[in-house]
C-alpha cells in the first residue's frame, strides 16, 4: 500500500476534505519518510515538532470548518527562507546559530492558508552552485541514480535539497528559489516540476538575497497542477518588498484548462548548442510534436543574444552578490572570529564563514564594481541584458510561449565538475530568462539514456504565469513522465 | 587581461575577506579565466543601448515618511555573537 507521504498536493487537499485523513496523519506520515531518508542529507534542520504543532492547529481548523487553500498539505522550506525561531543558514557557515525573529513574507503566506513545515531544506551555500556541492552541510543526494549503478548523482542546484526531498516523496512540495536558474535545472534532474514566476510576483522579502534584480522565489512539487496550487499561496504584493508587483494574482489552477489549440509556440533557433547531446535534442523535437499534435502552432524564433546571457550573468550577479553579502561581518548574526581590530575581525569572520564559490564570486563581483572597471563590465553586462530582453519582447509579439530543453544533460556525479565555468554552463538554458525578469516552467518530459530525468522548459511572457501552466499541463501528460527513483535509501 | 597575485590581495582586501597566499594564486588562475570568458560580451554592439535599471516596468513606490516599524531592540540585538544592553560589541574603532 502506497502511504500518505507519496501524495501529491492535489490528492492530499482531497483527502483531508473528504476526512479519509488528518493533517496530523499526513505530518506524521512525512516525518517518517525524512527520518527514513537522512542518507539524501536533504534537509539542514528537521522539524518535527512544530509539524505536528502545526498540523493539530489545522487539524481544529478543518473541523470547524475554515480551512486555508492549503490547509494540512505538509512542505519542506528552502534554508535561504528565514522563519521565525527555527534556524535560518542559507547552507552557510557564516549563519551559525542564526535563528530569524521574522517569518518571510513568502512563507508567512503559506503558513497563513494552511501549509505545515517539516523543516528547512538544504541548497547551495547563498544559492550559489547548480550542484548542491557547495553547501557547508555537505552534498544533498539525488534519490535518482544512473540504471545499474550506485554512484551518487547531484540534485541540481541552487534548490537541491527542494527537489530532492520533493522527488524521494518526503513532502509533496517546497518551496525554492531561482536566480540563474535554481529551481528549473534541480527540477529536471530529479524529474519534478519548478517554476520560476516572474520578477516581482513573489516578495523578496526575508529571504536571504544573493542577486536582487534576478532572484525570484517559485516551488518545486510533482506535477504543473500541485506547482499552480502552491505559488497561488507563495505570491502577492507585499509592501515590504518595493519590486513586488501590486497586481491581481489569478487562479493559476484554472488554467490548466488541458486546451491548447491555436497557441503559438515558438522555437529558438539559438538554443540548438554546437555540440548539443543527441538525447536532448531528440527530447526537444518529442516534446514539439506533442504541442502540435494538441493543436498548437509550431513557429521557429530568433533569439541573437542567448549566448551572451550566461556570461553577463556572471558579471550582474556577482557584482549584486558582492553588495548583499557584505551584511555578513561577524557583528550582528551567526558566526565570529576574533580580530585585532574591528577590520581584522571582519576579514577574518569572512575567511572563516564563506566557501570557496562565495568568495570567488564577491572577489569577482568586488572587482567588476572597482573604480575604473565599472564601465567595462557591470555597464556594459547592463546594456546586454536590455538587448536580451529586447529580443523576447520582440518575439512576444507574435508568439504565446516558447518550448526549450530545462539543461544541457541530465544529472552528473558529484565531484565531476572541478571548472567553475564547466559548472555556470549548466545553467545555458536558464539563465536568460532571469536576465529578462520572465516565468519560466521545468516539466519531467523523458529519461536520458542512463534512466535519470530530462526536463523540457517553457517560457512566458510577464506575468502570464497562466499559459506556462496551461501549456505546461499539456506537456506533462503528453510526456506521462510516471518514473519514479527507486527507493534504496529507506 | 589576467589578475596578479597583488590584485587579487587587493581585491580580497576590499571584500574584507582574508585570503593566504596559496588561496590568492589558486584564485588568480580561476578569476582570470572567468573574467577572460566575460570578454566575449566585447563583440556586443551596445551603441545607444541603455543600460537596463529594471527589469520589469515599475515604478518605485512611495510612502508617506513615517515610523513604521521597531521598538524591538532585544529581538534586533538577539543574534548578535557580542552585544551589551542592546548595543553590538565590536573591537575598539576610535583612539
Amino acid at each position: 500500500m502506497s502511504k500518505l507521504s507519496d501524495l501529491t498536493i492535489a490528492g492530499m487537499r482531497d483527502g483531508l476534505a473528504g476526512k479519509s485523513f488528518s493533517a496530523t496523519e499526513l505530518a506524521e506520515s512525512s516525518i517518517t519518510a525524512i527520518e527514513a531518508a537522512r542518507d539524501l542529507n536533504a534537509f539542514v534542520t528537521e522539524a518535527p515538532e512544530k509539524a505536528l504543532e502545526m498540523a493539530r492547529t489545522s487539524d481544529a481548523r478543518i473541523a470547524k470548518g475554515e480551512a486555508g487553500p492549503l490547509e494540512g498539505i505538509p512542505l519542506g522550506i528552502k534554508d535561504l527562507y528565514c522563519t521565525e525561531g527555527t534556524l535560518t543558514t542559507a547552507s552557510s557557515h557564516i549563519l551559525d546559530g542564526f535563528v530569524p525573529g521574522y517569518e518571510s513574507t513568502v512563507t508567512a503566506n503559506l503558513w497563513g492558508d494552511g501549509a505545515v513545515m517539516l523543516g528547512k531544506l538544504a541548497c547551495d551555500e547563498f544559492a550559489m552552485g547548480s550542484s548542491n556541492e557547495t553547501s557547508y552541510y555537505g552534498n544533498v543526494i539525488n534519490p535518482w541514480r544512473n540504471r545499474g549503478s550506485n554512484k551518487p548523482l547531484v540534485p541540481g542546484g541552487s534548490s537541491g535539497g527542494s527537489s530532492a526531498a520533493v522527488a524521494a516523496r518526503l513532502c509533496p512540495g517546497a518551496t525554492a528559489t531561482d536566480t540563474g536558474g535554481s529551481i528549473r535545472q534541480p527540477a529536471a534532474f530529479t524529474g519534478t516540476v519548478g517554476i520560476k514566476p516572474t520578477y516581482g510576483r513573489c516578495s523578496r522579502w526575508g529571504i536571504a538575497a544573493f542577486a536582487s534584480s534576478l532572484d525570484q522565489a517559485g516551488p518545486i512539487t510533482r506535477t504543473v497542477r500541485d506547482a499552480a496550487i502552491m505559488l497561488r499561496s507563495m505570491a502577492g504584493h507585499d509592501p515590504k518588498d518595493s519590486t513586488s508587483v501590486d497586481i491581481a494574482l489569478p487562479d493559476f489552477e484554472a488554467a490548466l484548462t488541458g486546451d491548447i489549440r491555436g497557441m503559438k509556440i515558438g522555437i529558438p533557433k539559438e538554443y540548438r548548442m554546437d555540440g548539443m547531446k543527441a538525447e536532448i535534442e531528440t527530447l526537444w523535437t518529442q516534446g514539439i510534436g506533442w504541442l502540435k499534435d494538441a493543436g498548437a502552432e509550431i513557429i521557429d524564433i530568433s533569439l541573437p543574444h542567448t549566448k551572451y546571457a550566461l556570461p553577463a550573468y556572471y558579471i550582474v550577479a556577482n557584482a549584486e552578490a558582492s553588495s548583499n553579502l557584505a551584511r555578513y561581518d561577524g557583528v550582528k548574526y551567526g558566526l565570529r572570529e576574533q580580530g585585532v581590530d574591528i577590520t581584522e575581525l571582519y576579514e577574518k569572520t569572512r575567511a572563516a564563514g564563506f566557501g570557496a564559490e562565495v568568495k570567488r564570486r564577491i572577489l569577482m563581483g568586488t572587482y567588476v564594481l572597482s573604480a575604473g572597471y565599472y564601465d567595462a563590465y557591470y555597464l556594459r553586462a547592463q546594456k546586454v541584458r536590455t538587448l536580451i530582453k529586447r529580443d523576447f519582447e520582440q518575439v512576444f509579439e507574435t508568439i504565446d510561449t516558447i518550448l526549450t530543453p530545462s539543461t544541457p544533460t541530465a544529472a552528473f556525479a558529484a565531484g565531476e565538475k572541478t571548472d567553475p565555468i564547466d559548472m555556470y554552463l549548466n545553467d545555458i538554458f536558464t539563465v536568460t530568462v532571469n536576465m529578462s525578469g520572465l516565468p519560466a516552467i521545468s516539466i519531467p518530459a523523458g529519461l536520458s539514456s542512463e534512466g535519470t530525468p530530462l526536463g523540457l522548459q517553457l517560457i512566458g511572457k510577464a506575468f502570464d504565469e497562466e499559459t506556462l501552466f496551461r501549456v505546461g499541463g499539456v506537456l506533462e501528460e503528453a510526456a506521462g513522465f510516471d518514473a519514479a527513483p527507486e527507493n534504496w535509501w529507506a | 587581461m589576467s589578475f596578479d597575485s597583488a590584485t587579487v590581495q587587493k581585491i580580497a582586501r576590499l571584500a574584507r575577506i582574508a585570503i593566504s597566499d596559496d588561496e590568492a594564486e589558486k584564485l588568480q588562475g580561476e578569476l582570470s579565466a572567468i573574467l577572460g570568458w566575460v570578454e566575449m560580451l566585447n563583440e556586443v554592439d551596445v551603441e545607444g543601448v541603455a543600460p537596463m535599471t529594471s527589469v520589469t516596468p515599475m515604478t518605485l513606490k512611495k510612502r508617506r515618511d513615517e515610523v513604521t516599524d521597531g521598538g524591538y531592540a532585544e529581538k534586533v540585538t538577539a543574534n548578535a555573537p557580542e552585544s551589551d544592553e542592546h548595543f553590538f560589541v565590536v573591537p575598539k574603532v576610535v583612539e
